[in-house]
């Protein structure tokens, strides 16, 4: 008895063996025809890396864009701006007053020296302040308010503006909001535009696949004569949609970081003026995988939608 | 092995291929079916490959029967199936030994195991000489031996040809003839379509002979 099941163990696990073999054969064979043929193979990569590449970056930029935005935190800050002749005694009172407020959870008083010094060093504006003959910027109270909802906002705004001294009051809120609506359409153009690419990755490689089961059809024809099934006629297909899939995410990965370290210059100046800080760091392990992932995912669709399609028209005669 | 039941085969067109064929063929035996081309001969073998579906009757291939086997059954079948064709249909992207092999892969046996049993069919066949080489390279009769140690690797219990000696010439079709006589000394029952009358006269095996998709008896 032990000795039949063993035997059975034996016959299994010969079965598998053979099946894993025979799909490292299909795998390493399909790659080997697209590296001997690596010209057309390269255009087909080429035009899955520049498709997967587009919504990448695009990504990138909304989800860089998103962190500047993500650090005001969502609270809105209150700038008081207060009038010329307010010294800075009667300007520290005015910040203490209105710190003292129940809608209020912090006050600051930036004095217009202060203002100027930091106006200096994050706008690049340097050289004109310096041309001018005395400092136009007045100094200003900043308030952040307990409650962030935009009516309370506007009621804590009316009662700031109704103070002695106080010239003007200026929520950065909308701007807040403004960047906010920016990232969330950005981010239906990730999805938009990613949803489009997707769908031409998926009918390229199905084109290229269908040519490839055209071009073998001699072979299907024979394979099915001789007992070979659906799935082992299909396997060497899904095999070549995997390669030209993760090939392309391959270019694609090497688009973007070109992309990353030409636009990393530009980008951290324009982030530094805004007081962030920006490092290039490439794409980070997680998004390299998502997008090899998302590659190799829509090269085996492609071909799976293509083989569905077209392998059951060919029967042998 | 093989019963057809009053089988009938229409193609879409309404041109009738086969007309209410009944014969038994035992295991282990032998026939030969013979006829003029357009006879139904090809049909017949397609039926019992399951290429093509009979539009009346029944095929029973090893006591199962044909009309109720789904898509996915199909392939099974065929394996227990041996089939050489006159054109031979072998791949050309490929050489010898792997045209051979092609059986074993797909029933999924071990590369160890697929080399002796390609090494022993093209033995059989004498070809052991020529398993590098690429098909297209051989002669009109070492390609069909080729095709032959294809159909018998997997050591199918039925074998069917169809016109196997079709483009061959007399002394080349006596030698392949010969191997399938072997194949059946063995226990393979075969079926072989030709119109080679003068043949299959001198191998004195049973014949069935088609007329217009009808069995016109039997000899």
């Amino acid at each position: 008895m032990a000795a039949i099941q063993g035997a059975t163990h034996t016959r299994m696990s010969h079965r598998l063996g053979a099946w894993l073999g025979h799909h490292r054969e299909v795998a390493m064979k399909s790659l080997g025809e697209l590296l001997s043929a690596w010209i057309s193979s390269l255009m087909t990569w080429l035009v899955i890396g520049v498709a997967l590449a587009l919504p990448t970056l695009l990504y990138l930029i909304v989800m860089t864009v998103g962190d500047v935005s993500g650090d005001w935190d969502g609270r809105p800050r209150v700038s008081v701006y207060l009038k010329d002749e307010i010294t800075a005694v009667a300007g520290q009172q005015l910040r203490d007053r209105l710190a003292a407020r129940e809608d209020v959870t912090a006050a600051t008083y930036v004095g217009a020296d202060e203002a100027l010094a930091e106006f200096q060093q994050h706008s690049g504006f340097g050289d004109v302040l310096d041309s001018l003959d005395s400092n136009p910027l007045p100094a200003l109270v900043e308030v952040i308010p307990v409650r962030s909802e935009a009516g309370a906002v506007r009621l804590l705004v009316a009662a700031l503006t109704a103070e002695a001294g106080v010239d003007r009051v200026v929520v950065d809120l909308e701007w807040i909001a403004r960047l906010d609506s920016i990232v969330t359409l950005g981010e239906r153009l990730v999805i938009a535009l990613s949803s489009f690419l997707a769908l031409g990755v998926l009918l390229s490689i199905g084109n290229t696949i269908r040519l490839a089961i055209e071009n073998r059809r001699a072979e299907i024809e024979v394979v099915k004569l001789v007992g070979g099934t659906d799935g082992f006629v299909r396997r060497p297909f899904l095999y070549l949609g995997l390669w030209y899939g993760l090939g392309g995410a391959l270019i694609a990965w090497l688009l973007i970081q070109a992309s990353l370290l030409f636009l990393a210059g530009p980008a951290g100046r324009l982030l530094r003026s805004y007081g962030e800080q920006f490092v290039v760091t490439g794409l980070d392990p997680g998004v390299s995988m998502a997008l090899l992932a998302s590659g190799a995912g829509l090269g085996v669709l492609g071909a799976a939608l293509a083989v569905r399609r077209h392998l059951h028209l060919i029967e042998p005669q | 092995m093989i019963r057809f039941d009053n089988v009938s085969k229409r193609y879409p067109g309404g041109k009738e291929a086969l007309t209410r064929v009944s014969f038994d063929l035992a295991a282990k035996e032998m026939a030969f079916l013979t006829g003029h081309s357009g006879a139904g001969k090809s049909t017949l073998l397609k039926l019992i490959m399951l290429m093509e579906r009979s539009s009346q009757g029944q095929v029973l291939v090893d006591g199962a029967n044909l009309n109720r086997f789904s898509r996915r059954q199909i392939p099974a079948h065929r394996r227990k199936i041996g089939v050489v064709f006159q054109n031979h249909q072998l791949l050309f992207d490929r050489n010898v030994f792997d045209n051979v092999a092609l059986p074993l892969m797909i029933a999924g046996y071990q590369h160890r195991d697929i080399g002796r049993r390609v090494r022993a069919a093209l033995s059989k066949v004498g070809l052991s000489d020529k398993e590098r080489q690429n098909p297209i390279t051989l002669s009109g009769g070492e390609q069909q031996r080729v095709g032959i140690a294809r159909a018998v690797v997997n050591r199918p219990p039925l074998l069917l040809a169809d016109e196997p000696t079709g483009n061959l010439d007399p002394a080349l079709s006596a030698e392949i003839m010969n191997l399938f006589l072997q194949f059946n000394q063995v226990g393979v029952t075969v079926l072989i379509a030709t119109h080679d009358l003068e043949l299959v006269r001198r191998l004195g095996k049973r014949q069935l002979n088609l007329s217009q998709g009808q069995l016109k008896g039997e000899s």
